[in-house]
């Protein structure tokens, strides 16, 4: 269970999370949507403890992420991310990406690491790629590489971010069937995403950020058929 | 005018060529272990000085600033007679080879640093967000790619390690290829056939060791 409370995060004098409340559960996807600059980037990466924050708190199964005392390489290996850019490593060949955390964080053998490796790399579409690099793979396949890297170490929750924003619209689909593959497998997700329909589809619930602020959160059905916030309605009449 | 008295005796310089190889032998041998030494150091250097504490900065700020704004000659001669000063004696193979290396170091920190600039942040973020520790991302992710960037410029300092490992003769160094051209040349005085066989043994060292560099980093950087 990912547990977030009155989460208040700043850069400098930049205020951008202004008091986030949201619990979601296990089994459970949420998707977040919101104008650029409301702060859902921001979020993930407090998730994780990449960035700290001035007030709240996160937890995660109870452990509290900015808790000094909390070992976050641990912490991290429950929790998967995938960025907008990629960000393959670019030096390591497609299973070495994969593999590199398998060895050295979880300090598995190279033969174990690459038997992980290569069944998250079928099931993403990539099995026939495995000793390429990745600046020979296509904008969706590095990103479905970069999934296949992240759930290869079988995180207990996945947090996305936009990880179709980058692609050109014929590849979105490939990508978005990956995750809605991870959503019908019980994953525990959160899902920052331009995809109207793809949060309308896949989400237990959605919520809408604006400024730094949760404004609504709730149903699919209920948000995109009859949003309360005004602001949410503001929004939702420019991305149909 | 011109002097034409001086007769070229090749034959007879040629003679010494055996007891050149093996002085070329010595240089090639304290070029490779100042730059692997060089190298190491730089990493460490070129961290430091975008550390965020003090203590680690200035040292690592003096360090470059001394190595690249003063003779390499100086840095060999305070590395033999300087630290003698302070009860430290290195032998003339030790002091030359110190005084390369700390001034490949300087060098290379610069060079490490500006490529460490070139690889994105978000390279560590991912390494992080897998579980990875700060030094284990660096190692790991970070590190192989600066070496890739900064390859061009490294070999650079290759063949200015070569080329400065000449200098040794100022602090008696004697088995180096300087070294015995030297003495070869205060028996024999055949000064320009024995100087002229040692450029081209420094031509072919500088060579071997660039074709090395080469031979690596087509290993190495494939991607
Ligand atoms: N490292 C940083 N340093 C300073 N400001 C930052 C940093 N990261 C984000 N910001 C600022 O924080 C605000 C929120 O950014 P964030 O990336 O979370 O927005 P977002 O909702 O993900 O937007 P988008 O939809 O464009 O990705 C923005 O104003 C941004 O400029
Ligand atoms: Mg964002």
């Amino acid at each position: 269970m990912i547990e977030i409370e009155k989460v208040y995060k700043s850069f400098g004098k930049l205020e951008v999370l202004k008091g986030i409340d949201l619990t979601v559960n296990k089994g459970e996807v949420v998707s977040i949507i919101g104008g650029s600059g409301s702060g859902k980037s921001t979020l993930l990466t407090c998730i994780n403890g990449l960035e700290p924050i001035q007030s709240g708190r996160i937890r995660i199964d109870q452990t509290e992420v900015h808790a000094r005392s909390t070992d976050l390489n641990k912490l991290r290996r429950k929790i998967g991310i995938v960025f907008q850019q990629f960000n393959a490593f670019p030096h390591l060949s497609v299973l070495d990406n994969v593999t590199l955390a398998l060895r050295k964080v979880l300090g598995m053998s190279r033969r174990e690491a690459e038997e992980i490796a290569v069944k998250q790399l079928e099931h993403v579409g990539l099995g026939d790629k495995l000793k390429v690099y990745p600046s020979r793979l296509s904008g969706g396949q590095q990103q479905r590489m970069a999934i296949a890297r992240a759930l290869a170490m079988s995180p207990k929750y996945m947090l996305f971010d936009e990880v179709t924003s980058a692609l050109d619209p014929l590849l979105v689909g490939e990508v978005l069937d990956t995750l809605k593959m991870l959503a019908e497998e019980g994953m525990t997700m959160i899902c920052v995403t331009h995809e109207m329909g793809f949060a309308r589809d896949v989400s237990k619930r959605v919520a809408f950020f604006h400024q730094g602020v949760m404004a609504e959160i709730a149903p699919p059905d209920q948000l995109f058929g009859a949003p309360q916030h005004p602001e949410t309605q503001k929004f939702l009449s420019k991305v149909r | 005018m011109f002097d034409f008295s001086y007769r070229f005796q090749w034959a007879q310089a040629m003679r010494h060529l055996p007891r050149m190889l093996e002085g070329a032998l010595v240089t090639l041998e304290i070029a490779i272990l100042s730059l692997v030494v060089g190298i190491a150091i730089a990493v460490l250097l070129a961290v430091a000085r975008d550390s965020k504490y003090i203590w680690l900065r200035a040292p690592a700020t003096a360090w470059v600033e001394v190595a690249r704004n003063t003779p390499a000659l100086f840095q060999i001669y305070m590395a033999h007679f300087g630290l003698g000063s302070f009860g430290i004696y290195l032998s003339p193979y030790t002091a030359l080879l110190a005084g390369i290396a700390f001034n490949n170091a300087g060098y290379l920190a610069e060079t490490f640093r500006g490529a460490l600039r070139a690889i994105p942040e978000t390279q560590t973020r991912a390494g992080r967000s897998l579980g990875m520790g700060q030094a284990q991302t660096f190692r790991l992710i970070v590190m192989p790619q600066m070496f890739r960037v900064a390859f061009l410029p490294t070999t650079n300092q290759m063949v200015w390690a070569i080329l400065m490992t000449s200098l040794g003769v100022t602090v008696g160094m004697a088995t180096d290829l300087t070294g015995i051209v030297q003495n070869l040349n205060a028996r024999t005085f055949r000064t320009f056939e024995l100087f002229a066989i040692a450029a081209v043994l420094y031509y072919l060292i500088a060579k071997t060791v660039m074709l090395g560099a080469q031979l690596i980093a087509w290993r190495l950087f494939r991607y």
